[in-house]
């Protein structure tokens, strides 16, 4: 007989996950592959910067390691195939205890009277299957008679009743119209999920009653059960006057009323118990059910009255001008593109829409297509700053990564020069110039480039760091006589390539006489 | 490094009996359908299920939701969680079938139990009797000697965000479960709201069942159960110690990882398995990480003299060291150089992510000094876009240790939907309101009073807010969290738990159970339990029976409600080797700060 086995998954994720790890256990590696690993060389461009020395130690043993692969690759490699990271032959997962059994150390004492103390010793008599056993194997009826013959053995024992209940009967038919069972033992037997009428407490009293000793009982899936009689026999108003006073039925209701989706008696219930807040956020959050850009531009624009908190007002405000703003920009762009007469989104063809994007993605784009623009358009980077109030730091670093991304050295100059009013001009960053440093190197920028904002961070040291760093030779050559350190001018001259022009320079410092060192 | 458990430490229980159990009554179950049937299995308890029973055998076929799947057999099964959009899906597929003319047999099988708003949901599809219903009470699934996970991520949400109880049952029956296997615990402590309930039901359980564990001898001599909310300053620090920062960086999902390519050096990735079992692993889990790169070296370095054993060998030695340590050696060596691929990869990572600044941050909240620079951090951190997850995470983080939120940092900045999610933390305590001091201790205590009706479950929403005011700082005084260290801490010979923190801070959660421990009880500590607003929720619960022995009480039990981290695991694994105890570890999943993060994040539905 066959079975198939089919998964499905809830939001699209690669299909198949799970079902490897039987296979991903292997080490099924070509030969050539092993030959790639250890020959591959991946330390190069990897600092960590004050942890040389474990650097080199993880190196050294990499190398130890690596050393031993003549002697590995001697060998069959089918043989590890079959092992696993447990040690044990893959494709017994299935039947491996061995996992966790090998190093319990639980006496085999300990086991032995486990097994009698439950009547599982029949458990322990399975035939040990081989390791080619699979799931498919369950259906294949009665070929393994012993072991299910123990298992019903181990079932109709009673000392094994309570983890494995009612195996043998099927829930269905565990209906129960009988009127004697008093709230408690309604509320005992829901519990055990059994099904049980709830019919019969017909009284606002005996209801009520009936949802107290479920909430008294702590289990959750029964309150909800008894929640959900009372959404049905109880009009709804008559059912939030008495959820009011029962927060924790009220908290499971309303968790209920989200899951199953009924938007319409969440919102009412939040009228009722006059919680407006909450009341506007939960019609705010349809709006993530809408697909639709101008539906959900027209959604949120009903959101805006509602009463949110003074500082979530300003962010749903928002919310709708920047969808309301994302919408032109997008039927623009995408024309704008389609034509194919404008050079940057020939050059950089839009990878995504822009629509229900955040603000600073938003930002990030404007500055990237239409840094140029005036200030009217509903495009221009800086119209968004003043509509959105964008901080200065928030907006300089969005640009500066934008720019930098482009290469455009020049506008990442503008970006940092002020002029004062007799007209000299002064670099200044609001987010420091360490940082400009960092996001330009992230954007590969040039060594020339990189320098001249190394120079202008302002902290010795840091100035230092970033420079070795970066390798900005130049400034840290500069800096180390500035700072008359010819030590570290002399520790660096090992980390400049030999016979190169940094090399050059260090020494004619190294041996001026002009310079008084202090070390 | 790896420390030795002490010679004197107790043995611990053998779990592997819970995935015996759970695969029998899967097969039992799976054969009340006889004949060919198709399967379908739930992504979610994929994993799990390929711990217990091997599936890669099996002729498999895979679809998504979109795609109308074409069956090959009249017998449908699935296998799922109690969900309810899962219930929609079945009963799209069945009604389908009923317009199409079908007539075909259904079974659902949820696991670990079902919920009556499921079957509701049948029922108003039409559906219900159409589609028979069977539990799969699969709730504790060993991921190691020492570590049980219910492997349900969605408890921290359903309870701590929604105030939803439904998994308490599921939680209390587990517990039923061990201690019919295990003997009965006869010292419990307990601390938080869920911990009482999932108690309570669970006595009213064994007392249903009356009989069952009486005369046991108890094997488990404690068990305390805590829950997340009472300490989430743990969960939200970054983790240093190996497991928990490979948990970080990788994702540990349920005990095995998926090395990439960067970490494996090839083009493939590779699953690997991350327990005891894994003797380099073993011994590197619990380490700072700082002491990683030593203990590999020197691992490599034994290696290397033990292959160079076989120099100078003649033919019957070399047939000896072929066939009984060849293996072995050649299995280290694949896990060494595995774990030398992680952790250049983890520093690659944390190296471009600033790790040096973003700890110091950290540890400076914790410890309480230089707020303006922490704060001016993570608002640059916000700026910078570096990652959503890890900015809300630092926020929290801040809140909660100085109790309050600090005013309009700019989170819009990632997408609108963030008020949604800024909300959920609100609610669950994540991030905390600033209120005036004084007037909130009066309007508590006469909350708490309210607390104590407890027949008509009376609880105020004021209170559920009132309650999530968190006195961090105090508590942290108390308890003396933030160790005083003269010099350099040394983290090769950790002296207290702080060393999961690089020395930096005690995990509150592990504090509190070293303590009541140590005193059998919440004697002594009622002020912190004041602080941790857990007044009516500390419990504990001694049986007078004196069968236990000496080593079963020194076996302790660790119930995480709402999940645990690998930090606190390794620090209680720590506290164990210094006491001569040995913890064992239940959690309905194991998280960390980004897990947590995602779970309040709000996506459509």
């Amino acid at each position: 007989r066959t079975l198939g086995l089919i998964l499905f998954f809830q939001s699209g994720r690669p299909l198949g996950t799970g079902i490897r790890l039987g296979l991903g256990l292997r080490m099924n590696r070509t030969k050539g592959d092993e030959e790639e690993y250890w020959n591959s060389s991946k330390f190069k461009a990897f600092t960590f910067d004050d942890e040389d020395d474990e650097l080199s130690q993880l190196k050294e043993s990499k190398r130890a390691v690596n050393s031993l692969r003549d002697f590995v690759d001697d060998d069959d490699d089918d043989d590890l195939e079959r092992v696993s990271w447990t040690g044990e032959p893959v494709g017994s997962i299935s039947w491996s205890i061995k996992e966790t059994a090998g190093n319990s150390g639980s006496t085999h004492e300990g086991r032995e009277q486990l097994k009698s103390r439950n009547s599982f010793s029949s458990y322990a008599q399975l035939p040990k299957p081989t390791s080619t056993y699979s799931l498919s194997s369950f259906f294949r009826g009665r070929t393994r008679p012993g072991s299910f013959q123990s298992l019903s053995d181990a079932l109709s024992d009673t000392p094994a009743k309570s983890y494995a209940p009612e195996l043998g009967r099927p829930k269905g038919e565990y209906r129960d119209y009988s009127n004697d069972w008093s709230p408690s033992d309604t509320v005992r037997r829901l519990r055990k999920g059994k099904v049980c009428s709830l019919e019969r407490f017909r009284s606002l009293q005996d209801k009520l009653q009936l949802l107290e000793e479920a909430v008294s009982m702590h289990d959750g899936n029964v309150i909800t059960a008894v929640l959900i009689f009372l959404k049905r026999t109880l009009s709804k108003e008559i059912l939030f006057r008495e959820l009011e006073v029962r927060q924790i039925a009220l908290r499971h209701l309303i968790h209920f009323l989200k899951e199953i989706g009924d938007q319409k008696l969440l919102l009412d219930l939040f009228r009722f118990l006059d919680r407006t807040e909450e009341l506007a956020l939960s019609h705010y959050r349809e709006h993530l059910n809408i697909q639709d850009a101008d539906k959900r531009k027209e959604f949120l624009k009903t959101c805006i009255g509602l009463p949110f908190s003074a500082e979530d007002s300003a962010h749903i405000q928002d919310h709708y001008t920047l969808l309301e703003r994302q919408i032109i920009i997008e039927a623009n762009d995408c024309h704008l593109e389609s034509a194919g007469q404008t050079e940057i989104f020939r050059k950089h063809p839009r990878k995504a829409s822009i629509l229900n994007m955040p603000l600073v993605t938003t930002l990030f784009y404007s500055c990237f297509y239409h840094y140029t623009e005036a200030e009217g358009t509903f495009s221009s980077p800086v119209n968004l700053k003043k509509t959105f109030k964008i901080p200065d730091k928030q907006y300089v670093l969005t640009a500066l990564a934008a720019r930098a991304k482009l290469r455009a050295w020049n506008d990442v100059d503008a970006l940092f020069t002020t002029k004062n009013w007799l007209g000299y001009t002064k670099k200044r960053a609001p987010i420091g110039f360490h940082r400009v440093v960092e996001i330009l190197h992230k954007n590969n920028a040039p060594v020339q480039i990189l320098q001249e904002y190394v120079n202008l961070v302002e902290d010795v040291d840091t100035k230092l760091n970033l420079a070795t760093k970066f390798k900005c030779h130049d400034v840290v050559i500069d800096t180390c006589r500035d700072l008359k350190d010819r030590q570290q001018l002399l520790a660096y001259r090992s980390k400049v390539d030999k016979g190169s022009a940094e090399e050059e320079k260090i020494d004619a410092l190294l041996s001026s006489s002009q310079i008084r060192w202090k070390n | 490094m790896a420390f030795p458990h002490r010679p004197d430490a107790p043995e611990l229980p053998d779990f592997s009996m819970l995935k015996r159990l759970a695969r029998d009554q899967l097969i039992y179950l799976l054969e009340q359908l006889p004949g060919k049937k198709d399967l379908f299995i739930e992504a979610d308890l994929m994993s799990p299920l390929d711990r217990i029973a091997n599936v890669s055998i099996l002729k498999v076929r895979s679809l998504s939701l979109r795609s109308c799947p074409s069956f090959l057999f009249e017998q449908l099964c699935f296998l799922v969680r109690p969900r309810i959009k899962n219930m929609r899906y079945i009963a799209s597929l069945v009604n389908a079938d009923k317009v199409a003319g079908r007539t075909r047999k259904y079974k659902v099988i949820f696991s670990p139990q079902k919920f009556y708003a499921c079957e509701m949901v049948l029922e108003e599809e039409g559906i219900y009797g159409d589609v028979s219903c069977d539990e799969w009470a699969f709730s504790l699934l060993p991921l190691d000697v020492d570590l049980l996970s219910m492997e349900l991520p969605e408890f921290f949400r359903d309870y701590f965000l929604e105030g939803d109880q439904r998994w308490i049952n599921t939680v209390a029956q587990a517990l039923h479960l061990l201690s019919t296997l295990y003997g009965p615990f006869p010292n419990c402590y307990g601390i938080g709201r869920c911990a009482k309930m999932a108690y309570e039901l669970w006595r009213k359980l064994e007392e249903e069942e009356d009989g069952e564990t009486k005369g046991r001898r108890p094997e488990i001599g404690h068990i305390f159960l805590l829950d997340r909310d009472v300490d989430f300053v743990t969960a939200l620090c970054s983790q240093v110690v190996y497991e928990g920062l490979v948990d970080d960086t990788f994702r540990i999902k349920c005990g095995s990882v998926d090395f990439g390519p960067e970490v494996t050096s090839s083009d493939k990735s590779l699953k690997v398995l991350l327990n005891a079992e894994d003797k380099v692993f073993h011994e590197i889990r619990n380490e700072h990480f700082s002491n990683v790169f030593g203990f590999l070296s020197q691992k490599a370095r034994n290696l290397q003299a033990q292959y160079d054993r076989r120099r100078g060998m003649d033919i019957k030695q070399m047939k000896n060291f072929v066939s009984q340590e060849l293996k072995g050696l050649k299995q280290e060596h694949r896990l060494l150089s595995l774990h030398i691929g992680a952790c250049e990869s983890i520093m690659k990572k944390k190296t471009k992510q600033d790790f040096q600044e973003l700890i110091k941050t950290e540890h400076a909240l914790l410890e309480g000094f230089s707020i303006r620079e922490s704060t001016s951090y993570i608002e640059e951190h916000i700026d910078r876009q570096v990652s959503p997850i890890e900015s809300l995470r630092l926020l929290c983080l801040l809140s909660i240790t100085e109790n309050g939120e600090p005013k309009r940092l700019q989170m819009r900045i990632y997408g609108p939907e963030h008020l949604l999610t800024f909300s959920n933390l609100r609610r669950a305590g994540l991030l905390t309101e600033q209120g005036p001091g004084d007037t909130l201790t009066a309007v508590e205590s006469k909350v708490s009073k309210l607390v104590t009706d407890k027949a008509a479950g009376k609880i105020t929403d004021a209170f559920s807010s009132l309650a999530k005011r968190s006195n961090f700082r105090a508590i942290s005084k108390k308890l003396n969290l933030i160790p005083r260290v003269d010099g350099e801490y040394d983290l090769k010979v950790p002296r207290d738990m702080a060393y999961v923190f690089s020395g930096a801070y005690v995990p509150l959660s592990c504090r509190i159970i070293e303590q009541v421990l140590e005193r059998r009880s919440w004697q002594g500590l009622d002020e912190v339990v004041r602080l941790l607003n857990c007044g009516d929720f500390a419990f504990t619960d001694m049986t007078k029976e004196d069968k236990a022995s000496s080593e079963s009480l020194r076996l302790i039990l660790v119930v995480f409600l709402g999940g645990c981290t690998f930090s606190e695991i390794s620090a209680l694994r720590f506290l164990g080797r210094e006491k001569g105890y040995r913890f064992i570890f239940l959690t309905t999943a194991v998280t960390n700060s980004a897990r947590l993060m995602e779970a309040m994040s709000e996506v459509k539905a």
